[in-house]
């Protein structure tokens, strides 16, 4: 059809031939499969959030997130009633405690292999472990913890060991995101400050780490926010799930969100299901905060300077 | 001919008076960087060659030779930024005033307070132009007079009429060639002897090249000045001596700037810069 108004041989128009058309179609149902991916993903978070929201209506309250956990199932409007405050404050202990270790051992290694060690064999062999260590499951890290704190080091279950132990898990991952952070920050900016004579510590302090520190940061709390709804390590490390008050010290019996919302989902009693339902919005929604911070804190420093 | 030059641009006063100052400074120019059969090497690959030649106190030298001839080593060679290369490897001499920066007892962040140095792409720091012009005073623990000598180095860097009134603001928000001419006032702020500077334009619009060569020119009253280009009119126009690297990391040619373009001893000298290669 093109080629009939075509008025020179080598001129064929611009019009779509039979090949052509089959290749847009290729085109198109890949775009089409990619597409039900996408959506797929986001259909299994809104069922969940959705089955989340029905079975734990009601039973979210003011009383749920201020009273420690009851063996009594029964939910009264007096208050009274199985609560989740202990594992809540506990979980964010649990998760401050571990930042301030993650962020010193981790930055720390982070800028060590990036700025100031050699580039040989024992350096990419460390860098090689600590990216297999990110794949270890979360439950051999729980019997580590329970090996070297809980029995060897002598702390028993306790607030520290299960901080110290949430590190561990979560280090590698910290390690590597803080790398990549370092890596980002372009060698001009380095080279720039050791131009005008400044010290190596001087160039890592004013250049290094203030660009990097944004991608640090988003990084740490993207791993906390994982490290947060960890069960297994706790599981091992012996968080406790019926003390009635939040830890009252690092060397005290914890509780923690997924701790009691796996014991609340094993319970016997119906009535539990809707408890475990309340208490996992309320870790969600934790997490959900954390996810938050580590975008506003990336977007912030995105747009300044 | 020099008559000519002075009844053509009467109205402009300045030629006057360099004429007068080249003359008198010229003959008297001391050589205060020395370079005596040094060798770098970049692991097995040796990167230059027994390169052996005196650069004269405040004036400008130029660097040329076509691409990988080890002409921005030999610059970075001058205040060790070499060292920040693992696998660089220095042999022979480098003598500043007489003293060889590679010796034992020479802290290179030491000499690079002496020798500051502006690089080829502007590289200021993400932080207020003010801060940047005095990034170089706070690590030099020179903290006197800071607003003071913030405010000359930008007007010796010829950026103080653009900036004065957006100190606080990035310089990450200045032009290309503002940047840089920022970059030139912090390597000047700790007032250093020697200034080295890599293609400092090769990143820069006409104008923007422009200023900075006037800069150049400018900074040689009072600074050591050695560039690296790989623009020949400009090292023509702006330098005193040129030295020419050719491939494989040898100096060819070490002569006032004027014959090195006009007349120059060696063949593939001429070949380069009449464009017959490189």
């Amino acid at each position: 059809m093109a080629t009939d108004q075509a008025t020179d041989d080598r001129f064929e128009g611009f019009s779509s031939d039979d090949k052509l058309a089959r290749k847009r179609l290729y085109g198109k149902l890949f775009v089409g499969i990619c597409f039900l991916a996408t959506i797929s993903g986001v259909v299994a978070l809104g069922a969940l959030i959705a089955d989340l929201i029905i079975e734990s209506w009601g039973w979210l309250s003011w009383n749920f997130l201020t009273y420690p956990p009851s063996p009594s199932e029964f939910h009264y409007t007096d208050g009274r009633g199985a609560g989740i405050y202990p594992a809540l404050v506990g979980s964010i202990f649990l998760i401050a405690l571990t930042a301030v270790f993650t962020v010193f051992l981790g930055v720390g290694a982070a800028i060590y292999l990036e700025e100031y060690a050699a580039d040989n064999y024992a350096t990419r062999f460390i860098e090689a472990n600590i990216s297999n260590l990110a794949g270890v499951p979360s439950i051999v890290y729980g019997l580590l913890g329970l090996a070297l704190f809980v029995r060897a080091g002598g702390l028993g279950s306790v607030l520290i060991a299960g901080a110290l132990t949430l590190t561990l898990l979560i280090l590698p991952i910290v390690i590597v995101s803080a790398q990549e952070a370092i890596r980002a920050v372009p060698d001009s900016q380095r080279r720039a400050a050791y131009g005008v004579g400044a010290t190596e510590w001087e160039v890592t302090r004013d250049v290094v780490l203030p660009s990097a520190l944004p991608g640090i940061m988003t990084g740490t709390i993207l791993a906390l926010a994982r490290a947060i709804g960890e069960t297994a390590p706790l599981i091992m490390v012996g968080a406790a799930v019926s003390v009635f008050n939040p830890p009252a010290g690092l060397f005290e019996p914890f509780a923690a969100m997924p701790m009691q919302i796996f014991e609340w989902a094993s319970q016997p009693a119906g009535e539990f299901q809707h408890i475990a339902a309340a208490g996992s919005v309320v870790l969600l929604t934790v997490m959900l905060i954390m996810n938050l911070m580590a975008i506003l804190i990336r977007n912030k420093y995105e747009t300044e300077l | 001919m020099s008559e000519q030059n002075v009844t053509q641009t009467e109205s402009i006063t300045q030629p006057q008076t360099t004429v007068a100052d080249d003359a008198t400074v010229e003959p008297m120019a001391e050589t205060i960087i020395e370079s005596r059969d040094l060798d770098v090497y970049y692991g097995e690959h040796q990167a230059l060659r027994d390169i052996s030649f005196g650069m004269p106190e405040k004036q400008v030298t130029a660097l040329i030779g076509p691409s990988g001839c080890g002409k921005s080593t030999f610059l970075r060679s001058i205040n060790r930024m070499n060292d920040l290369i693992d696998s660089a490897r220095v042999e022979g001499e480098l003598l500043l005033r007489g003293k060889n920066v590679y010796d034992e007892d020479v802290d290179p962040v030491a000499l690079r307070r002496t020798v500051g140095m502006v690089f080829q792409e502007p590289n200021p720091f993400p932080k207020s132009i003010y801060d940047n012009v005095a990034y170089g005073l706070r690590v030099q623990d020179k903290d006197d007079n800071v607003d003071e000598k913030v405010e000359q180095s930008l007007r010796r860097a010829a950026l103080w009429d653009e900036v004065k009134d957006q100190l606080d603001s990035s310089g990450l928000d200045l032009s290309g060639g503002q940047q840089q001419r920022l970059c030139i006032a912090r390597a000047i702020a700790p007032d250093p002897e020697v200034i080295l500077m890599d293609e400092p334009a090769s990143a820069l619009d006409p104008v923007a090249t422009s200023q900075i060569e006037d800069l150049i020119e400018d900074l040689a009253r009072d600074y050591t000045v050695v560039v690296v280009t790989h623009n020949m009119q400009q090292a023509a126009r702006i330098s005193d001596k040129t030295a020419v690297f050719l491939t494989g990391g040898e100096l060819v040619e070490f002569d006032d700037t004027q014959k090195i373009f006009e007349n120059p001893e060696n063949q593939r000298v001429e070949d380069y810069i009449t464009g017959k290669f490189g």
